[in-house]
């Protein structure tokens, strides 16, 4: 195309490093006689982006020339693109920044003790509850790091690059993570010799139909929040005309959420060959996993998990001797939590905003790149294997009738051990709450399934954990959040801190949401005494029914459950 | 790819309770139009693919949990849309508050003006208007200043008139992306803007926000024809405002082909007393679709250089020499 | 054209939105024919392939899936070559050829001496590519194949054209949708003042002058008498003018001598006049000239009438302002001058003009003022007043028996004539800018924040060989003349190429530069391709 350049000139680092991570769209095949371009490189878009701040720490005019130029896309655009990213900069900053979680699990003292510093910013939840406070440092020139159970000392000593060592939080497995903390998540023979791959070989054997047929059996419902039956999913996707494309949902963003994280790190090959089995079910010859960029050691793990399964001839052109073919490649979100949202992540991937997609059309029909499109969450995949093995019937067997199988809840906030902790489905709330060691005496309020959840009060204690008994009581157990509170805590703040949240991550394409969720913070913040309810029950309302997305339909359920809680 | 499509199944819905027929791959909105039930809209323009992103033009569609947006939505057979149930009549009201309460809606058509009566919206109730801010270009994603409550925050800021051509006063954008889809993909393809930044601080911006004559543009003023909100404005149309001689029942508008290149496009041509003042093109004309490049948008002055100004003139006048 | 019959674009520009594969070639539309351009985007939005044939990367060319720079004026060697890859692959088809077409054997014939390597070594693009868009245009399902001024602007301008024509007649890629032959106009009327008899051999409605039933139509209609043999085209008439044969002229809307190539001599010709009539709206450089200057509106918004678009449409033009001073419409003037030349027409208004050309040219018959309001526009033909108007031309040659089969005209390529010499190394093309508009009387009227002015682009070798800076003012010699001009270093040119644009000629006034070699059928000069060198100053 006829692109204007912003005439900035890269530095040598920042075009090293965005030609480490794209190919050139442009081909001057002879000087002055041939050029030959390509159109579909637009998706590299945000592998650029990352690239060069990853590299420099900022997206400079000169970058944003330089991926203009070699990806055919023009700057405005990638400009559109960076900015829309909290990760990214599009001003000069410190090579080092640390962000530093201030969100309702890691509280806002560790960031008022560094005070205001342009090498720190203030963070939405990191995704390390169980090891509050949390910082992620963005390194540039060097990986990216995590810092648990922070203290002031040891953030400006990380700074100065000193950063400790770095110790897991606390699992109880069940027989999904039954190698996380047990097995190296490194190696692929001992992945293979504690059962890994089983599950690939005999999907292979059965072949798709038989496959989808297991996972339908087994009433496998979907992790994310939606509780979407799986299989049908699959079956919906496979149905479709190709090419289709299968993604692991790694953008685990919602506060109070870190199971996937633990997952990712602790037991990476369940995630590839996971993948693996949907894409060869689905027949999609290209899989992604979509990773938030704030868990770097997660990213390491699966990116070698790749490599190795790559090299052992467990992704390529023929999937372990099936003759099919299927790869992976990770996406590192910068810093977004809307891109979780399915349609969203498919139009970061693509190159685009992550912006919301209305639906329908639904994923299954016309998803990434408009192809037929399954996308499933970390813990969703990993049952798939077990339910391979055990085979669907069985695996239905489990749990509850309508929730069948485990699930991973996030515990943290004022219990004794938090951490992931996988129970069997119809665990009642106070079951799991006292496994982690809390008292439900001192715990007045719980929010359950993360910001886009709701608060609870002393009368949920007997509730059992399922899709059903949440329903039936009006609340979601979302991402699994269980966030306990003590009598100490400020709850209003705790609300604020969400609405805070909801205004921040807002894409801001539709009116209700990018508006609505600065008007619920601005009530929030006015209301000495009580807040105008009838405003909050109108913004909601309106959120709720009229936003393009999941987003909007649920920034302010925490609110409404505050004011129906009395505490605002 | 082959030749003229054969013409279409009919799909049978009901609006309102009132049974229409309208050929697949219609929207909910032609439906409703089809049988006279205008809807309102903001972000939808014949021209371009619909983004549904102002959802003011919301319905409700039995089965569907949430409000659909007729201006996308496909029809199917026997959907049951409601257009003025308590809910969508709700939905609407609040959307217009929101959007009221946060742009500078002075020069919107009529008709909103009209949905907004119908709806009774009280945009002041939440909250007296901030003062304009001057940092809205710059904000980071992820980011923003803790509210007081005290003031409900706009988009209000200082117009952007760094051209003879355009003048940008993002007070009055509501974000419909329709000038960012005119410079794009659906028209021009010259993608001088995009969207930049997220929620409430996403903003058109050019690369870093530089100014147009640094940018791409190439001032085919594509997207000032499909702003409804007059935040894009042309240098003559903002000029004669600022002079308080802008007045359109003075101007008679005139449809003829520009006098450039073969192509043949049809020019309107907005005309108050003896003078034209500002250029657009029919949407529904297949030549153009509404759009013109910078010759026929602005090259018309060479027809009006005169030794006599005129009042409209010498406004003009005083706006190109000072830029 | 002519040789399909009509001279008119063969599609719609709906067609290259849905076509499979665009070769533009000689075009710069995404500047000079923005609009046209959209309609060519939404093809690629809708997975066309694009070729294109230019010398330079120009900012249309950049859109395309690959670019072939041509060396200035080889295009027939181009074409011919093409031909050859598509006949010896037999990818062309034989049997629209066979049904619709004659003279195959010796185009085949003609064509087989432009093999790869000789094709290569004339135009400069590599076998590789030549081979590659053959095959591409031949197998694509539909193509649309355009060109404008830099197809045109040749002394071999018209075989050029045929060399074009004979690629798609041999592919079949005409007279379907989606498939045809799509020059783009210059001028908002250039083709309704063709179809309207504003030729030298042309009656309105395409008749030919030479043809004695033609002329009785006429003579009939008119009651007046018409010359039996064609006139001169342009470039005749100033070879006229020098050589004194042609003593009188009357200039209507047009700047020659600013426009002409070889300006100077162009002007030295309409300075040797008796007497030159300049009706225009400006005090041209022309007008200037002139013993007498008839002050016009500017019919497009101040008069009343038809243009003719590039896909044949043809729409109305209407009066939205008052005419400045004592200036009459076109039309006013020319009944004026006949009444004073004693032939009373009356006051004809333009409808009334227009029912008669439509009683006459049976394409514009069904084209009533009412009609063209409703419909937007016809595109012709349009025969009586229930026909919707033509989307494309020559379906007739895909019908079982084909009355009028379309003949092939092989042709051959002769190099340019301002050739390059050790003296003039440097070849100089032409062109527009997106803000400008043939010698800039129009477009200098308005503040564009894009206008550079002229410049001359160079590549990055010639600058750096010849020791010049970005924006350093040079001098640019022809044969002819020399003008100085600032350098624009472009990336996108190749070494010995070097281009500028027409618009200001009070600045830089290009065409005194430029050859008066001209195409002996179309009249039209060699504006693309002179011999230059650069001197610093």
């Amino acid at each position: 195309m006829d692109l204007k350049l912003i005439g900035a000139e890269a530095t040598e680092a920042e075009k090293a490093a965005i030609a480490s991570a794209v190919p050139e769209a442009l081909t001057v095949e002879v000087p002055g006689r041939v050029v030959r371009i390509r159109r579909d490189l637009r998706h590299y878009l945000l592998p650029a982006i990352d690239a060069v701040q990853s590299a420099v720490g900022w997206v400079s005019p000169g970058a944003v020339d330089e991926i203009a130029r070699r990806l055919q896309v023009p700057p405005a655009e990638v400009y559109g693109v960076a900015s829309f990213y909290a990760l990214v900069s599009t001003e000069p900053r410190p090579p080092t920044v640390a962000h530093v979680c201030n969100d309702i699990a890691c509280g806002p003292d560790l960031a008022a003790a560094l005070g205001d510093r342009d090498d720190v910013v203030e963070s939405p939840c990191l995704g390390q509850c169980d090891r509050r406070p949390a910082v992620f440092l963005q390194r540039a020139g060097t990986d990216d790091v995590v810092l648990a159970h922070a203290t002031p000392d040891a953030v400006l000593a990380a700074l100065d690059g000193d950063v400790g060592d770095d110790t897991p939080g606390f699992v109880s497995p069940g027989p999904l993570l039954a190698r996380v903390g047990n097995v190296d998540p490194s190696s692929l023979p001992d992945y293979r010799a504690a059962g890994g791959y089983e599950a690939l070989a005999k999907a292979i054997e059965m072949g798709p139909e038989a496959v989808i047929d297991e996972i339908v059996a087994s009433n496998l419902r979907g992790r994310g929040g939606a509780a979407f039956p799986t299989g049908l999913k699959w079956r919906g996707a496979a149905g479709q005309p190709g090419p289709r494309y299968v993604i692991c949902n790694a953008d685990e963003s919602e506060p109070g959420t870190f199971k996937d994280r633990v997952v990712m790190e602790g037991d990476p090959f369940a995630v590839v060959e996971a993948l693996t089995i949907a894409g060869l079910t689905v027949g999609a010859e290209q899989g992604y996993i979509y990773i938030r960029g704030e868990y770097p050691l997660a990213q390491r793990r699966l990116a070698h998990a790749i490599a190795e399964a790559r090299r052992a001839g467990l992704l390529g052109d023929d999937v372990m001797g099936s003759g099919e073919r299927f790869d992976i490649e990770i996406r590192r979100g910068q810093g977004a939590y809307i891109c979780g949202e399915e349609t969203a992540l498919f139009a970061s991937i693509e190159g685009y905003r992550g912006e919301p997609r209305q639906k329908p059309p639904f994923p299954t029909v016309a998803g990434l790149f408009g192809r037929p499109t399954v996308v499933n969450n970390v813990e969703t995949l990993i049952n798939v294997p077990r339910i391979l093995l055990e085979g669907g019937a069985a695996y239905a067997a489990t749990g509850t009738e309508d929730s069948p199988g485990t699930r991973l809840f996030c515990l943290s906030g004022n219990v004794a051990r938090p951490g992931v902790y996988e129970l069997e489905s119809g665990t009642t709330l106070r079951e799991a709450v006292e496994a982690a060691g809390g008292v439900p005496e001192e715990i007045p309020y719980l929010l359950l399934g993360g910001a886009a959840g709701s608060l609870v009060g002393s009368d949920h204690w007997g509730m059992p954990l399922t899709f059903e008994d949440s329903r039936a009581a009006g609340v979601t157990l979302g991402s699994g959040v269980i966030m306990a509170f003590s009598a100490s805590t400020d709850m209003r703040e705790v609300v604020r801190r969400i609405a805070q949240f909801f205004r921040d991550e807002s894409c801001g394409q539709c009116v209700p949401c990018r508006i609505g969720t600065v008007r619920v913070e601005e009530a929030i913040a006015r209301a000495n005494g009580a807040v105008d309810r009838r405003l909050i029950d109108d913004l909601d309302r309106a959120m709720k029914a009229a936003s393009i997305c999941g987003l909007g339909h649920t920034a302010s359920s925490v609110v409404k459950s505050a004011i129906e809680l009395g505490i605002l | 790819m082959t030749a003229e499509t054969t013409s279409p199944a009919l799909v049978t819905l009901e609006i309102d309770g009132r049974d229409v027929a309208v050929p697949e791959g219609s929207t909910i909105l032609d439906a409703c139009r089809r049988i006279g039930s205008d809807q309102p809209t903001m972000c939808w323009a014949s021209t371009l693919t619909p983004v549904n992103v102002c959802r003011v033009c919301v319905v409700e569609v039995e089965g569907s949990r949430a409000l659909v947006p007729s201006c996308s939505r496909r029809v199917e057979e026997g959907m049951v849309v409601r257009t003025d149930s308590e809910a969508v009549r709700h939905a609407r009201k609040v959307v217009f508050e929101l959007l009221a309460s946060a742009v500078d809606l002075s020069l919107v058509d009529d008709s909103i003006r009209a949905w907004m009566a119908e709806y009774g919206c009280e945009p002041e109730r939440f909250g007296p208007a901030a003062p304009p801010s001057d940092d809205r270009d710059r904000r980071q994603a992820g980011h923003h200043r803790r509210p007081t409550g005290e003031t409900a925050e706009t988009v209000h800021q200082p117009v952007k008139v760094d051209n003879p051509l355009y003048v940008r006063d993002y007070s009055k954008c509501i974000l419909c992306y329709k000038c960012v889809q005119a410079c794009g993909p659906e028209a021009q393809n010259t993608f001088a803007i995009s969207v930049a930044g997220r929620g409430f601080d996403a903003r058109i911006s050019t690369e870093f926000d530089v100014p147009l004559p640094q940018s791409a543009c190439v001032y085919c003023g594509n997207c000032i024809a499909v702003c409804p909100t007059e935040a894009l404005m042309f240098r003559s149309e903002y000029e004669l405002r600022q002079a308080g001689m802008w007045d359109p029942d003075r101007q008679e508008v005139v449809t003829t082909i520009c006098s450039y290149c073969g192509v043949g496009c049809n020019l309107e041509l907005h005309v108050q007393d003896n003078r034209i003042v500002k250029v657009t093109s029919p949407d529904d004309h297949s030549v153009t679709r509404g759009n013109l490049c910078i010759k026929g948008r602005f090259g018309y002055e060479y027809v009006q250089e005169s030794d006599e100004p005129t009042p409209i003139d010498e406004v003009l006048a005083r706006a190109r020499a000072d830029s | 054209m002519t040789v399909l019959g009509a001279g008119g674009g063969t599609s719609s520009y709906e067609e290259i939105e849905n076509t499979d594969l665009i070769l533009l070639w000689g075009s710069n539309a995404r500047n000079a024919h923005p609009i046209f351009f959209h309609h060519l985007l939404k093809g690629l939005r809708n997975g066309a392939r694009m070729y294109a044939v230019d010398p330079r990367r120009s900012e249309s060319a950049q859109w395309a899936d690959v670019w072939l720079g041509i060396d200035v004026g080889s295009d027939i060697a181009l074409a011919n070559a093409m031909a050859k890859v598509i006949i010896d692959e037999g990818l062309h088809d034989r049997e629209f050829i066979e049904r619709a077409t004659t003279g195959f054997d010796a185009y085949a014939e003609k064509v087989s001496e432009y093999d790869l390597a000789r094709a290569e070594q004339i135009t400069g693009v590599p076998a590789d590519a030549i081979r590659e868009v053959a095959i591409a245009y031949a197998t694509a399902p539909t193509a649309q194949l355009c060109w404008t001024l830099g197809i045109t602007e040749h002394h071999t301008a018209s075989d050029n054209v045929l060399a074009l024509i004979s690629l798609a007649l041999l592919t079949g890629h005409v007279g379907r949708y989606g498939s045809g032959l799509v020059p783009i106009r210059g001028q908002n009327n250039v083709q309704g003042g063709g179809d309207m008899g504003a030729l030298p051999n042309r009656l309105p409605g395409f008749y030919d002058v030479e043809d004695p039933e033609a002329r009785a139509k006429f003579e009939a209609a008119w009651n007046a008498s018409i010359p039996p043999k064609r006139g001169w085209h342009l470039t005749q008439m100033f070879e006229a003018m020098a050589a004194g044969k042609l003593r009188g002229l009357y200039v209507i809307g047009e700047n020659p001598a600013q426009s002409e190539a070889d300006a100077v001599h162009a002007v030295e010709a309409l300075r040797s006049l008796d007497f030159l009539v300049v009706q225009d709206i400006f005090m041209t450089a022309t007008a200037e000239l002139a013993d007498v200057v008839f002050p016009a509106a500017a019919d497009w918004v101040e008069g009343e009438g038809t243009v003719t678009s590039s896909e044949r449409r043809v729409q109305r033009v209407r009066p939205a302002l008052r005419p400045p001073g004592e200036a009459r419409t076109d039309i006013a003037i020319i009944s004026g001058l006949a009444r004073a030349m004693g032939v009373d027409w009356g006051d004809p208004t333009a409808e009334e003009i227009w029912d008669e050309l439509r009683s006459l040219s049976p394409a514009h018959a069904g084209m009533s003022y009412r009609r063209l309001e409703e419909l937007g526009g016809i595109q012709w033909p349009c025969p009586d007043e229930n026909h919707p108007g033509t989307k494309f031309l020559h379906a007739r040659l895909w019908e079982e028996e084909v009355k009028d089969p379309a003949p092939f005209i092989p042709v051959d390529w002769v190099p340019p004539v301002d050739t390059l010499t050790d003296e003039y190394p440097i070849r100089l093309t032409t062109g527009r800018h997106l803000d400008g508009y043939n010698t800039g009387v129009q477009s200098s009227g308005f503040d564009s924040p894009l206008r550079t002015g002229t410049t001359l682009d160079i590549s990055p070798e010639d600058a750096e060989r010849l020791g010049i800076v970005d924006g350093e003012v040079v001098r640019v010699v022809s044969r002819r003349a020399s003008v100085t001009a600032p350098v624009r270093i472009d990336p996108e040119m190749r070494p010995g190429l070097t281009f500028m644009a027409i618009h200001y000629p009070e600045q830089v006034d290009v065409n005194k530069l430029t050859i008066e070699a001209w195409d002996p059928k179309s009249g039209t000069a060699e504006f693309k391709a002179t011999a230059i060198r650069i001197e610093k100053l």
